[in-house]
């Protein structure tokens, strides 16, 4: 198993209280395996991605949980080993690369120092730079060219292009298209899909189900700092067991079939001060419905469980009380 | 109410600058309180003159006593009006006519803003003090022509940031939706533009009063702001400044002091209100 | 009620690029960047009319011209039969109670000190139609139209202190509170969590019903057109490439830039079909290419495509194009 996360726990301790962000999160990543973590703002997901590569900003801090990758626990490295990590087997791309790039370099330069960095030697990393802007489908002679000079799409392959520099074993990117028109959003999956199909696992953040469906192997849904349910695409799509899945699933339309769409009542909660019991319960439709879960929902934390080979759910509908 | 809470957590939450804006604002504080019940803690009367002369600071006269036998201390406190009411009018009447110009101007633009920007420019180039003395020279001596003198000095000021922050956020996505809805252009820079300076005329507000208090002390140090024997820092200041050399200091240290430290304190509260407000944008 | 609400007719808007010292001298032309460069469309009332495009097409532009809060350069704007393309700001002030906009940036559309109820009450008082008691009475009814309860509690606070999705929801009241017959919503839910977007889309749609309202809706995202519109216009560089019933041009698309637009868009049941392949990205509107400006990217252009520029034809009903090769 490449990585393997539990029951991660991270706090934002800001001065208006302590913001719960992220709840004992435990989930694994495979060798060639795209794993989405999908939610809405504020769902904890793109925390999540930020300390697998242990770049959570502060106020926050990693209360609790382990990382293991490769069988190492990266929580328990030092910055010094942390940073030979980073960019060589594990690289990140952000939402906005208008920030994420130096606006006062050219992208050749930017891309030859992401590797000079890591002891490369400059010329053999000219070389490797041309090779990468190919990979990633930027004409040889945009070398020269300021991230201004570039499209939204393009300045964001420049972004993945630095991040693959050294072929990297795990791949984090964190909306990457969130800003991006939508054929060139179909573009950037496919270059992303190209780099799983040649070895690079990858983790994927977007608040856009229906991209995650599409493209994912595997699919992790978070809700207001919890898991609540993981599994492969097909069990999730086919099969949604959590109340918040299957309204996520129904709250987006789809171009290609008749579904009817249905909006998500409420908004998500305040994490300094999160709802009794399960997170969700003030939102679900089954709660309000069934008399009989309450003192159940409203009280007690659902625990995660196998529902079926492969597939975790944190929800009473299906065990997950203590008491079972 | 709901509005002192919120401010006092601003004021006391532990960023950088905490130390600076106490600071300040204990000073202040101190001042106005002086100013306020300056009849209850000055314990002479500051005008009358006594066959004390020149004693040095003691019990009975803690600043020790000037030429004419006056309490030193009782002036200081007195004298802490006139400072204070001479400044806060002069700011007062810069604000008044600062603010509106820089809103007009940048709102507007065209020929009008370059009338006034050329205007504002002119007179900020003059050093403060060099136009103070002018005009209070042609008004004469009286605290209201000393605030005159001195509002007209920091008009520029006033105007030239309320004109760069109006600039800028005219651009914004909410002006054009305040002029979508179909709002008068009185209504979108009153009601839209105005509210939005609110943290960058305070931190102007305090660095120009700081000013003002330098200029205030300037101007009657020459003898062209208040009338003996009403009590004044500056001219105390002046007063005192030939006795130095036969060694009377505390005719000069205490009003030279109380001059530094007040606008030295209103300086240190203008730095950390900017700082918070750069660090706080949203 | 045969008149439709809003005529557009070959609307242009044309920015000039600022140019150098050297090329004033040489007295070089002024090149101009075309954002809209002549498009006609109607909208009846009660209608919606998502105009769809990517990035630089000129949307945001054409909406914000048809509501002169950008000066067209050529064309006609057509109100309930009023002319309103050139009309003088006071004249244009009771047409400004008629037609509103919801902007995209919930954020940035909110002044940060005033509070939210007083910025839904605003218009009520810039057109006289209440004084401050009445205003504030029908904003606090406005905010719990909107789902923003409990409403006194909404009403004092300040943009800051809200969600994406409830300052959208802000926005909306605000709009609304005039009972406007025609809004522009411009990519009014694309800053919003997917999620929450038919939460947001539900709210305009039950205002549509109540006010009998006429919407353009302006978006880069299909799939939104697909919830809400009647009728789709795609735009791309600066002109309509395809016009028509929802169901019909989703259907059926005859450009093959829509057909791109619809094949992008991510399917959760994985069941799209990719037709057609197209190219490239969008270029730079200062300088379109010649002929029909989408040939660069298309798998089927030809050289007519290259020289001449392809006028709109109908190729069924009410559904038009403009290709020398439709897909149909």
């Amino acid at each position: 198993m490449l990585l393997e996360v539990k029951d991660l726990s991270i706090y934002y301790y800001t001065l208006s209280g302590v913001v719960k962000a992220v709840e004992g999160v435990t989930f694994s990543i495979d060798e060639k395996e795209w794993v989405t973590f999908v939610g809405e703002s504020g769902s904890g997901k793109s925390t999540v991605a930020s300390a697998i590569i242990r770049l959570v900003p502060p106020p926050g801090k990693i209360v609790s949980g382990q990382i293991m990758f490769e069988g190492k626990d990266l929580l328990k490295l030092s910055e010094e080993e942390m940073r030979q990590i980073r960019g060589k087997d594990i690289s990140m791309v952000f939402q906005d690369p208008m920030t994420s790039l130096d606006p006062l370099r050219k992208i050749g330069d930017q891309l030859v120092e992401a590797m000079t960095v890591h002891g490369v030697d400059e010329d053999e990393a000219k070389e490797r730079a041309k090779e990468l802007l190919e990979k990633v489908n930027i004409p040889p002679d945009r070398f020269d060219y300021y991230p201004h000079q570039l499209s939204g799409g393009q300045r964001q392959r420049v972004s993945i292009a630095i991040a693959m520099a050294f072929n990297p074993k795990l791949l984090i990117a964190d909306e990457p298209t969130t800003a991006l028109d939508v054929i060139v959003q179909d573009s950037i999956m496919d270059l992303i899909q190209s780099l799983k199909e040649e070895g690079t696992s990858i983790f994927f953040v977007t608040h856009d189900i229906s991209l995650a469906a599409e493209r994912s192997d595997k699919i992790a849904v978070m809700y207001a700092g919890k898991l609540v349910e993981f599994g492969t695409v097909e069990q999730i799509v086919e099969n949604p067991l959590h109340p918040y899945t299957q309204a996520l699933l129904n709250s987006v339309p789809d171009l290609w079939t008749e579904k009817p769409v249905k909006a998500i009542p409420g908004y998500p909660p305040d994490l300094r001060n999160p709802p009794r019991g399960c997170r969700f319960h003030p939102r679900c439709h089954i709660f309000a419905e069934k008399g009989e879960l309450k003192g159940l929902c409203d009280a007690e934390e659902p625990m995660m469980i196998e529902y079926e080979k492969g597939h975790f759910v944190a929800c009473h509908l299906y065990g997950g009380s203590r008491n079972e | 109410m709901e509005v002192i809470r919120p401010m006092t957590k601003f004021l006391l939450e532990k960023k950088p600058g905490r130390g600076m804006l106490l600071f300040g604002i204990a000073v202040v504080l101190m001042v106005v309180i002086m100013a306020i019940f300056a009849p209850i803690i000055a314990p002479y009367d500051p005008t009358k003159s006594t066959k004390d002369v020149f004693a040095p600071p003691s019990l009975k006269h803690p600043m020790g006593t000037n030429r004419l036998g006056q309490d030193v201390f009782s002036r200081i406190v007195w004298g802490s009006r006139v400072v204070l009411s001479v400044v806060f009018m002069a700011t007062l009447l810069s604000m008044i006519i600062g603010i509106p110009l820089g809103l007009i101007s940048g709102y507007y633009g065209g020929k009008i803003d370059r009338l006034l920007s050329i205007i504002m420019d002119s007179i900020y180039a003059f050093p403060a003090l060099i136009l103070a003395i002018v005009i209070a020279v042609v008004l004469g001596p009286s605290p209201v022509n000393t605030a005159i003198a001195i509002s007209f000095v920091y008009v520029p000021t006033y105007f030239r940031m309320v004109r760069g922050q109006t600039l800028s956020l005219k651009n914004q996505l909410f002006v054009e939706a305040a002029h979508a809805i179909g709002a008068k252009d009185r209504e979108v820079m009153v009601k839209y533009i105005l509210p939005n300076l609110g943290p960058t005329v305070l931190v102007v507000f305090t660095l120009s009063v700081a000013d003002a208090i330098l200029t205030e002390a300037g101007l009657s140090f020459l003898g062209l702001s208040v009338t003996p024997p009403t009590p004044d820092w500056g001219y105390d200041l002046r007063v005192g400044q030939p006795f130095l050399l036969d060694g009377y200091w505390w005719l000069v240290f205490f009003p030279g002091v109380m001059i530094m430290l007040l606008a030295m304190a209103f300086a240190l509260i203008g730095e950390a209100l900017n700082e918070r407000i750069s660090l706080g944008v949203r | 009620m045969s008149e439709p609400l809003l005529k557009v007719e070959n609307l242009k808007k044309y920015f000039p690029i600022k140019r150098g010292i050297i090329e004033t001298l040489r007295r070089a032309p002024v090149r101009y960047v075309k954002a809209v460069d002549g498009i006609s469309f109607e909208i009846k009332r009660g209608e919606v009319l998502a105009l769809i495009g990517e990035s630089g097409c000129g949307k945001t532009t054409a909406g914000r011209t048809i509501l002169r809060l950008i000066e067209p350069t050529d064309g006609r704007i057509i109100f309930d039969g009023v002319d309103i393309t050139k009309l003088s700001r006071e004249e244009l002030r009771p047409f400004r109670r008629r037609m509103q906009i919801i902007f995209q940036d919930p954020y940035a559309s909110l002044s940060p000190r005033m509070k939210i109820g007083d910025a839904i009450a605003h218009p009520l008082l810039v057109h006289g139609l209440a004084d401050k008691e009445e205003a504030k009475e029908l904003a606090l009814k406005m905010l719990r139209r909107v789902g923003l309860t409990p409403e006194d509690e909404f009403y004092e606070r300040y943009p800051h202190h809200l969600s994406g999705g409830q300052r959208q929801r802000v926005v909306i009241a605000r709009a609304m509170i005039l009972k406007p017959e025609f809004v522009v919503a411009d990519e009014a839910v694309s800053m919003i969590d997917v999620s929450m977007r038919a939460a947001i889309l539900d709210l305009l749609e039950s205002f549509r019903k109540e006010y009998n309202m006429s919407q353009l809706f302006i978006t880069h995202d299909i799939a939104v057109g697909k919830l809400i519109a009647d009728r789709i216009a795609v735009m791309y560089l600066g002109k309509i490439v395809e016009i028509g019933p929802t169901d019909e041009v989703l259907k059926n698309p005859a450009h093959p830039y829509t057909m791109a637009l619809i094949q992008a868009v991510p399917s959760i049941a994985r069941k799209k079909e990719r037709k057609i392949e197209i190219t490239g990205e969008v270029p730079n509107a200062a300088n379109p290419p010649s002929g029909c400006r989408f040939h660069p990217r298309c798998p089927l252009a030809t050289e007519e495509c290259k020289s001449k520029e392809p006028e709109l034809i109908e190729v069924s009903h009410e559904h038009f194009v403009a290709c020398h090769h439709p897909l149909r």
